[in-house]
């Protein structure tokens, strides 16, 4: 089993070299840009958070009918807690790359396979086929993004001004969260408005997620679980909708949930425990404000989980979380000889909370929660590039709610498509 | 703005953050106000035992996977003793069986821990029916290693069993019988193949090895080559045992988290230059305090060199003392009697709600949530000293809570 994953790991390397040799190959051909085309983003503020994958600028060469992208990010940081600091660190926390491809008039593939790390670790983020029956009904399946807040499906680098991700967004949401499955998914539009839904049922979550590291709720420990793309921890699927609306001068509101069964009940037969659910809710929304320009962005998470109660309250069967993020432009001209270029000033506002509840032997609140404040500056040359300055500050209390241990830092790099 | 000007503050923004790293980051709390942190003197060698230590008690989980269970009360060290403070009703555990000084007679169903939770698809363990049991909170962690480093002749020159002096207090050891594991030392003194215990609510485990091996078996159901079986349930030895191989947690992880508790430094008084603080120093020694809660003592030779020699200040004598009817339980360990309990050390208890979640839980079940009720639960041989505490004047009552703050 462990010599298939490796063998198949090392061909997934392999097929990644290849892309990459790919994509220099483009690069070097740019210079003649009748062969090679950007696609550029639908920026007609039609566009939904659901859309986000399909909304990237792809490079096209010539009448193939396969298009590529990808983005980079990198940084530098320098963190420390109460008075201790690792001091300065380089990362380079992901390198995406996406493909897609029209196979046949209405019929689509798209993929996107990520390198975390330098290379560390290598994910499958997305490789679905959609095809087009109605446009409020059409088939998807694959490796899908469930389809739950906005952050998980649109979670490119490049489009954010902040370096880290938002912790309920990556913690309680477990962004990125893909899984093997299958759904419908359709939109409607009409004057200034447009309605999407999405439908899917995939694999799902395992009991590791109260049983980890952490010492707490935590739902990315099911992402370290990769037979979830060969089959099924316990044989029930995991199902996500989301319906969103978006009003071309308002904005966008998302309303989505994911739920299914978690623990291993039944195993060769023999029944172990009673079926255990974990239910996400979340709502996402978008806006700028007319004039000044003022983005605002964000995403609110609750989670429930049935944990048997003799387990420990060190796990908690309530989470809830979210963010903030409110951006402004302040300059936008010509800046060292880059057109419309922008530099932005932003703030990100976060919080989450992995137990709410009380405790059984004394009835006093349990804490285990973070609280975050990050501003920054952001400079783009274009749409496409950020280059990011960030101070983050956060406020974290344990279980218990002790002093709360505080974290500063200064983060600085940059992201960009390619 | 021109592309010099504009390359200019770029990078004179750039420098100014980074120069101003430092002053950006949050400051580290004061020494005196945090518990944890290596005693000084430690050699380079020591000093990563130390760092192995802390990474197994603080940061270790025990899952189903790894160890935990199937029966516990918690998933890490760090669990119970938060910052390595005392604990919380959350992480307060129930030993149960003993009722005398004849020993456990519940051994066979589970005693002398009860392992309260369990992983998914395991039922917990239930106090066996006729069994007395006491609440135990966890203690501090800190400054363990001074008081393992005192002999037990200096111990036992404080014993007073027959209350010679007439003073009213008669502090006895307690004896136990040491585990298959335990490695005698020149400072033990044995008595009737007994040795002194000094660890423990009921002083019941003799050195912080004891102590470290009983907390992982029975605290979170992790075995060790020195205790390799799971803790029983229900009269039954290690019915179910969980899937991670035996044992569940190595030796020497063991032996770095042991290091780590015998050099965690003591606690460091607070506003010792107050005048009121001062005065409450001389009240808690002339209402009769000191004379269990013994402030000062000094180590002898000892291995680790920085805590040879050394002069600290506990205010605990390690003895077991009769705490009268209120404190009493029913249930006890070793030879203690279930009125007997060991003279908590009363350093860092300024500093216990940092780790308790913002409110006192004192004494051994944490019943107490102020210093003051904590004094008035005093009976039996520190009746006398709890008079003498309600007979202060408001004033004075309050230089003594300060000064107990401050420690």
């Amino acid at each position: 089993m462990k010599q298939t994953f490796l063998y198949n790991l090392h061909n997934m390397k392999k097929a990644i070299l290849l892309i990459l040799l790919f994509l220099n190959l483009i690069g070097y051909s740019q210079t003649d840009s009748s062969f090679i085309k950007r696609i550029q983003t639908d920026t007609s503020n039609m566009k939904l958070n659901m859309d986000a994958v399909y909304n990237r600028p792809f490079l096209q060469m010539g009448k193939l009918p396969v298009s590529i992208g990808g983005y980079i990010e990198a940084n530098s940081s320098y963190f420390g807690t109460d008075g201790v600091t690792e001091g300065l660190s380089f990362q380079i926390p992901r390198m995406t790359i996406f493909i897609s491809s029209t196979i046949k008039k209405r019929i689509k593939f798209l993929s996107e396979i990520e390198l975390e790390e330098g290379g560390k670790e290598i994910a499958i983020e997305f490789a679905s086929m959609d095809i087009e029956l109605h446009p409020l009904f059409n088939l998807r399946g694959g490796v899908v993004m469930n389809p739950i807040g906005g952050f998980n499906q649109n979670h490119d680098g490049p489009k954010w001004e902040f370096i880290s991700r938002p912790i309920s967004s990556t913690t309680i949401i477990p962004s990125t969260w893909s899984n093997v499955g299958f759904g419908i998914f359709g939109k409607y539009g009409r004057n200034n408005l447009v309605w999407a839904y999405e439908f899917y049922a995939t694999n799902g979550f395992d009991d590791k997620i109260i049983a980890n590291d952490q010492n707490r709720t935590w739902l990315p420990e099911s992402k370290k679980n990769k037979e979830r793309f060969e089959e099924s921890f316990n044989g029930e699927p995991l199902y996500t909708a989301k319906t969103a609306l978006r009003h071309r001068k308002i904005g966008e509101i998302g309303f989505s949930w994911m739920g299914g069964i978690y623990n291993k009940f039944m195993d060769d037969g023999i029944e172990l425990d009673k079926k255990r659910r974990i239910d996400l809710f979340a709502i996402d929304f978008n806006t700028t404000i007319p004039v000044i320009k003022t983005t605002i962005n964000g995403e609110w998470v609750w989670a429930s989980l049935d944990i048997p109660t003799t387990y420990t309250q060190q796990f908690g069967d309530k989470l809830q979380g979210g963010f903030v993020d409110i951006v402004q432009p302040i300059i936008r001209r010509k800046i060292l000889g880059w057109e419309n270029a922008t530099i932005n000033i932003a703030a990100r506002l976060e919080y989450a909370d992995y137990n709410v509840g009380t405790f059984r032997e004394n009835g006093e609140n349990i804490s285990d929660h973070i609280y975050a404040v990050v501003p920054g500056l952001s400079f783009r040359p274009s749409p496409q590039t950020v280059i990011r300055l960030n101070y983050r500050y956060h406020w974290q209390t344990d279980l218990l709610g002790n002093p709360a241990a505080r974290t500063a830092g200064i983060q600085f790099g940059f992201s960009t498509y390619f | 703005m021109n592309k010099k000007i504009m390359v200019s503050i770029t990078g004179v923004f750039i420098i100014c953050i980074m120069i101003s790293c430092e002053k950006l980051l949050p400051p580290a709390p004061k020494d005196d106000e945090i518990l944890d942190g290596p005693v000084e003197g430690l050699s380079s060698e020591e000093k990563i035992q130390f760092i192995a230590g802390d990474i197994a008690f603080n940061e270790e989980v025990f899952t189903a996977q790894n160890g935990l269970g199937p029966y516990f009360v918690a998933t890490s060290c760090g669990s119970c003793h938060a910052g390595d403070g005392k604990g919380h009703p959350f992480s307060t555990l129930t030993r149960f069986g003993q009722s005398d000084s004849t020993g456990n007679s519940f051994m066979a169903y589970g005693g002398p821990q009860l392992q309260n939770r369990a992983i998914p698809g395991y039922t917990p363990e239930q106090i066996p029916a006729g069994a007395t049991f006491s609440k135990f909170t966890p203690p501090a962690n800190t400054g363990l290693g001074f008081l393992e480093a005192l002999s037990d002749a200096q111990i036992l020159a404080n014993v007073d069993p027959f209350d010679s002096n007439g003073d009213g207090i008669s502090g006895v050891a307690n004896y136990v019988n040491a585990p298959a594991y335990f490695q005698s030392k020149p400072h033990h003194i044995i008595v009737a193949g007994k040795y002194i215990g000094r660890f423990g609510k009921k002083a019941a485990a003799i050195d912080l090895w004891h102590q470290t091996v009983n907390a992982y078996v029975q605290d979170m159901g992790v075995t060790s080559e020195y205790a390799p079986t799971e803790p029983g349930i229900n009269g039954v030895m290690s019915p179910y045992g969980d899937n991670a191989p035996d044992p569940e947690v190595q030796s020497s992880t063991v032996q770095n988290l042991i290091f780590y508790l015998r050099t965690l430094k003591a606690p460091i008084q607070r506003n010792q230059d107050d005048s009121n603080v001062q005065s409450g120093k001389q009240i808690f020694s002339n209402i009769g305090c000191a004379k269990c809660h013994t402030p000062e003592w000094t180590t002898q030779q000892w291995p680790i060199s920085a805590l040879a020699y050394k002069t600290f200040y506990p205010y605990t004598d390690l003895l077991l003392h009769d705490m009268g009817a209120s404190l009493d339980d029913g249930y006890t360990e070793g030879k203690a009697l279930t009125s007997e309990w060991k003279t908590p050390p009363l350093w860092g208890l300024g500093l216990s709600k940092n780790s308790q979640g913002g409110t006192y839980f004192l004494l051994h079940d944490g019943r107490a949530q102020s210093i003051e009720q904590a004094i008035s639960f005093h009976g039996g041989e520190a009746q006398t000293s709890n008079n003498n505490y309600q007979a202060l004047s408001a004033g004075e009552k309050e230089n003594l809570i300060k000064f107990l703050e401050s420690l």
